[in-house]
């Protein structure tokens, strides 16, 4: 949309006019999260740029807050239990919902629409009411304050979108091949994992992807169904915003912020690789 | 024998006779059901694991909206002489004294067996006082009637001569109850038992009601005026310069709930650096206050919403062909004139798909406006949530989060209509 030669002067403030509101808007996404990252190697306990920060006097820097988060026993505890819930759902999610994926997208698959309405079931319903719903059931069966409890509802969140990337994968796929490897004298299982597998791999690891970064980042589930002793790395930070806020969230919320881009990143590289092996060339 | 039948198949139609057409069709069809079976099996697991763990609990929390068991549970006979009871009595609305001496009997009873708190839990959730009326009349309450039962208890509290507590216990009694979700709308049953609002300074859910849809609404319009032009951008720039800028899009999206809350909070607050700019630019005099207010609620949750509403509108837009609004131009349109005429309508579905999904999650959020929000800015999640873990008044949990639940479904149903639930993309 390059600005042609015979645009007019109305025409041409409207351009730079747009991409300033444009730029804007982008600062608007992105810096909130930015200025998270210099503030959190404050040397003093405030949330907000002193002036020796602002005249980069090293001074002003400090990875106080970090040793802080390393040095509490509260935090360390919360990172252990955020990666065991986070994996655990991620296997029980990641491995029902291939399978089902599996069977959605065959041809003969009954009732499609509506098996697919209840997988998706758990993307739709809000939060608070599966979280409400699962805290009730959850006392009347005692398994409230348990990490089997929590492992459990956080799958269940996550399944719908194993579901729906390998689903996607699938679509693209060609059923030749499987043929090919039955007549070749493989049998199913085989060419499961010697064939279907390796290709639709970039599908399932992105749902995994998606599944582990579900249960890591919830924080509502956890709330009503999490003890003392599993408490998450969402559910310290709710604590520490809503009772003690102390610029250590801060240095939590940049590491958090390292780890999406990584997550980011490697999901964008699964997508090209996705396409490549599936022939579709970059547009 | 089944070898046998098989040769002398293939050999019939090697002869040039047609093979039984019923046994063919018969044999396709069994492949065909097998295959099915097969297909179903494989999304058997992935079902019944969500039945148990997603649908079973949220089908007990739309129960818990309408059970009606802690009288049942702590006083049966009492429940069974109230059921049994027509509602109508001597004194106006005072039962017979066989159910009242059934029900101070029971209520003995269940004092002695420390079984009486949710019942007086329950009473308390129609009529605010009950509580203190029931305990306190179970503890004076004498092992034997002085003359009648109902005498007795008109005694120890007037209140039971009058006809409002035993249509209260009746309705107790019932095997289900309506309270809650009445209650959820700021209505109640009045002596004579019809529907009818409740005073003025008890009505709140109502208002609350309102607030989510009000707050939502000015969510997913704000996320419109401002994802609109950035799609737009966004689908128009060539692909070394929009891949990149996507993923700035799709950072905030990725970067945990948690994180952007507290990255608002630290933003907006009275020493933040929004405040600080404005007062070294000489914009304002006094630190405004951005956040715990309405105002904070709505700027963070417009910017977590946001990439719900960019992403279906880029996906959308990049289908349109360049040339039609070129060629609208080459026919003498202004630029104005054929982004209106021609651009608009054609992203019409990806404005539903991202208004409906941003509105949809947005009256079901929880997390953004009970941090950043006052008292006066929480939506309907928050009470679900103070209603199942404060005050353990189940029942009314269950009633809202049955209306948000309704709410969630018909809204979905439309989005199912109009864009199709298989396009729900997820960036």
């Amino acid at each position: 949309m390059a600005l042609p030669t015979y645009a007019g002067p109305l025409e041409r403030s409207w351009y730079y006019a747009f991409r300033i509101i444009c730029a804007a808007i982008f600062v608007f996404l992105i810096a909130p999260i930015l200025i998270i990252i210099p503030l959190s190697f404050n040397a003093e306990p405030y949330f907000t740029f002193t002036r020796a920060m602002l005249t980069f006097d090293p001074d002003g820097y400090s990875l106080r807050w970090y040793e802080d988060f390393w040095n509490s026993t509260s935090w360390m505890a919360s990172i252990r239990n955020s990666f065991i819930i986070a994996i655990g759902a991620t296997i029980v999610s990641t491995s029902l919902g291939t399978l089902a994926a599996l069977g959605l997208s065959r041809s003969h698959m009954p009732f499609r629409a509506a098996i697919m309405g209840v997988l998706i079931s758990p993307m739709i319903v809000p939060l608070i009411i599966s979280a409400a719903g699962m805290f009730f059931f959850y006392s009347k069966i005692n398994m409230a304050q348990t990490y089997l409890g929590i492992i459990l509802a956080h799958a269940a969140l996550g399944t719908p979108f194993v579901v729906i990337t390998v689903t996607a994968t699938l679509s693209g796929f060609d059923h030749s091949l499987t043929r090919a490897a039955a007549s070749l004298g493989a049998d199913p299982t085989t060419t499961f994992f010697k064939v279907t597998m390796p290709l639709i791999l970039p599908g399932v690891i992105s749902g995994a992807l998606f599944a582990f970064i579900t249960s890591f980042d919830e924080v509502v589930i956890v709330l009503f169904l999490a003890g003392v002793e599993q408490r998450t790395i969402p559910r310290e930070m709710w604590s520490g915003i809503r009772e003690s806020i102390s610029p250590t969230i801060l240095a939590v919320a940049s590491i958090l912020i390292a780890i999406s881009v990584l997550l980011l990143l490697s999901l964008e590289l699964l997508r090209r690789r996705n396409e490549r092996l599936r022939g579709i060339v970059e547009s | 024998m089944a070898p046998v039948e098989v040769i002398g198949e293939v050999t019939g139609e090697s002869a040039g006779r047609p093979a039984d057409p019923a046994a063919l069709r018969r044999a396709l069809r069994r492949s065909e059901r097998r295959r099915q079976l097969w297909a179903f099996g494989l999304t058997l697991p992935l079902l019944g694991f969500l039945v148990a763990v997603f649908v079973v609990p949220i089908a007990g929390m739309l129960k818990l909206s309408v059970a009606n068991s802690e009288l049942a549970t702590a006083m049966p006979a009492a429940t069974e002489a109230l059921r049994a009871w027509d509602g109508t009595g001597d004194d106006g609305g005072v039962p017979p004294e066989a159910v009242v001496a059934a029900f101070a009997t029971d209520l003995e009873k269940a004092r002695a067996a420390r079984a009486l708190a949710p019942v007086a839990q329950r009473l308390n959730n129609a009529f605010a006082g009950d509580r203190t009326l029931l305990q306190g009349t179970a503890r004076n309450l004498p092992e034997a009637p002085d003359g009648s039962w109902t005498a007795t208890l008109e005694a120890l509290d007037p209140a039971w001569g009058e006809p409002r507590i035993w249509q209260s216990l009746k309705r107790a009694a019932a095997p289900w109850t309506d309270l809650y979700l009445l209650q959820a709308l700021d209505l109640q049953r009045d002596a004579t038992d019809a529907i009818a609002p409740v005073s003025a300074d008890r009505a709140i859910y109502r208002n609350v009601l309102l607030r989510t849809f009000w707050i939502s609404f000015l969510v997913t319009l704000f996320c419109f005026v401002i994802g609109y032009p950035l799609a737009y951008k966004l689908s128009t720039l060539p692909p070394r310069l929009a891949n990149p800028l996507m993923i700035l899009v799709l950072l905030p999206f990725w970067t945990s709930l948690l994180v952007r809350s507290a990255a608002w909070i630290v933003v907006l607050q009275r020493e933040g650096p929004i405040n600080e700019s404005l007062l070294w630019l000489g914009v304002i005099a006094e630190p405004v206050q951005l956040v715990f207010n309405r105002a904070g609620v709505l700027i963070a949750m417009t910017h977590i919403m946001l990439p719900f509403m960019i992403l279906p509108l880029v996906s959308v837009m990049r289908s349109i062909p360049k040339s039609h609004m070129q060629a609208a131009i080459g026919l003498g349109a202004s630029p104005l004139e054929a982004f209106f005429k021609v651009f608009l309508p054609q992203t019409r579905p990806g404005i539903g798909a991202g208004c409906l999904l941003v509105f949809i999650i947005s009256i079901g959020y929880y997390i953004t406006p009970a941090l950043i929000g006052g008292a006066a800015d929480q939506m309907i999640s928050y009470f679900v949530a103070f209603f199942t873990l404060e005050t353990v008044n189940w029942g009314m949990a269950g009633a809202l989060g049955s209306l948000l639940l309704v709410a969630t479904l018909l809204l979905y149903l439309v989005y199912a209509r109009l864009v199709g639930l298989d396009r729900l993309r997820l960036g």
